[in-house]
């Protein structure tokens, strides 16, 4: 049998990072998955890996790199004796003590590894739009990575879909590249915050679509338009672009707790008031997997801090649990 | 056989295509990506444990932007095997190991 660890943390953003900082610090000795490469943001370092700069990361007064920020982040915990895998959990089993994790084959009747507290923090992805052909279109046109994809659409015209924060921060950082960038947006009005709304309207290279939502992509093999009913007349059109780059959303990753963990309506992870504690004693879970509202990275590793000390506290209140 | 990884760019590119016995897998990747770092230690790995049936170069875009375009190179990070000198399988996005040996277990 696996020897059983304090704590074992699954996801490795901010969030988790900063739990195992915290943890390692407190000599808890934390194992933790950090997922396997992927060119989504459920990948090792999260989201902040499909990003450029990061201005609003407190202690960067110039800004920086997302995947430096996540580099560093990782070096900390393990200068603290954090243990880091490159794995991802394919199966969990809380309902027993100490808690099962497994890798890899999910139907071994013994777990990978046990442990006495569990650290969630697999974040959330990009949700794409669900049509015909956008698995084969990834690579030909159609992106979910503007910082990895935008230098190939020098001088080209492109479409952002969404209207949110990350839809202006991606047409932003394309209309570097882009010879126009056009923002499809579904409603008549963003829900992008100020600064960045400001930005997007004073950008020249940036135009607007509103009341659009995508039908369909056009092209083959690769994308040579998006195919665009209007909300109010249902009129279709097709707007002609190379390249689509989608930031319409994300969904947590909840897979690998469904039936064992409470889940909000919306899918995430419930979490209790003011406390990173999940509806099974000595699960915590923190960062975007259980924030549907703030999901910025300072709060997730906020929220990370706030799993470990709980983890901890946990640990000293059932002494017994250790075996 | 070292495993060791060549350094691709426009002016060597054919060359070094052409006159390798064994297949190539060049990463078509840049500094400014955070998933082609991502996979970097993997093909490092992949590197060293296929030595003997594959040969691994990286081609930096920014570099190397004409044969980019050549092979048009969307996305990265991309990985093309070359067989004989001719693309045979392509493969887009990083991915765990075992996945990306799925890919090329056909042609390695």
């Amino acid at each position: 049998m696996s020897d059983v660890r304090e704590v074992i943390i699954i996801g490795s953003g901010p969030a988790g990072l900063t739990a195992a900082i915290y943890t390692a610090r407190a000599g808890l000795s934390p194992l933790v998955l950090e997922g396997e490469p992927s060119s989504t943001s459920d990948q090792p370092g999260g989201q902040l890996m499909l990003t450029t700069d990061v201005e609003n990361f407190p202690g960067f007064p110039e800004g920086v790199m997302g995947p430096e920020l996540m580099q560093n982040f990782r070096a900390q915990a393990l200068r603290f004796g954090a243990e880091v895998q490159t794995v991802k959990a394919s199966r969990v089993e809380f309902s027993s003590r100490p808690f099962g994790v497994w890798i890899g084959d999910p139907d071994t009747a013994e777990p990978t590894h046990r442990a006495e507290t569990v650290i969630i923090s697999t974040g959330a992805q990009s949700i794409m739009l669900g049509l015909d052909r956008e698995a084969e279109l990834i690579g030909h046109g159609l992106s979910t990575c503007a910082t990895c994809d935008g230098f190939f659409f020098r001088d080209q015209e492109i479409a952002v879909v969404g209207g949110g924060d990350s839809a202006l921060e991606e047409a932003q950082f394309l209309s570097r590249f882009a010879g126009k960038v056009t923002i499809v947006h579904r409603r008549d009005e963003l829900r992008a915050s100020k600064i960045m709304q400001d930005r997007g309207f004073a950008n020249k290279k940036i135009e607007f679509r509103w009341n659009s939502i995508v039908k369909g992509y056009e092209g083959d093999p690769t994308i040579s338009g998006l195919r665009l009913a209007d909300t109010r007349t249902g009129e279709e059109s097709v707007l002609a672009v190379t390249g689509v780059f989608l930031a319409i959303g994300h969904r947590p990753n909840t897979g690998l707790f469904k039936g064992q963990l409470a889940l909000k309506d919306n899918g995430y992870l419930m979490t209790r008031p003011d406390s990173t504690r999940t509806d099974v004693d000595g699960v915590f879970a923190c960062g975007d997997v259980q924030d549907d509202y703030f999901r910025q990275a300072i709060t997730a590793a906020g929220s990370g801090c706030m799993a470990a000390i709980e983890a901890e506290r946990w640990l000293e209140d059932n002494p017994g649990a250790i075996h | 056989m070292s495993g060791a990884i060549t350094h691709l760019s426009d002016a060597n590119f054919d060359e070094e295509i052409s006159s390798s016995s064994e297949p190539v897998l060049v990463d078509f990747w840049a500094e400014w990506c955070g998933p082609c770092k991502m996979i970097a230690p993997v093909l490092e790995e992949i590197a060293s444990e296929k030595a003997d049936s594959l040969r691994i170069a990286k081609l930096n875009v920014d570099e190397a932007q004409n044969v980019a375009r050549r092979f048009e190179v969307m996305s990265i990070p991309t990985l093309i095997l070359f067989k004989d000198g001719q693309p045979v399988k392509r493969v887009v996005g990083a991915k765990p190991k075992q996945a990306l040996l799925d890919d090329l277990s056909e042609f390695i």
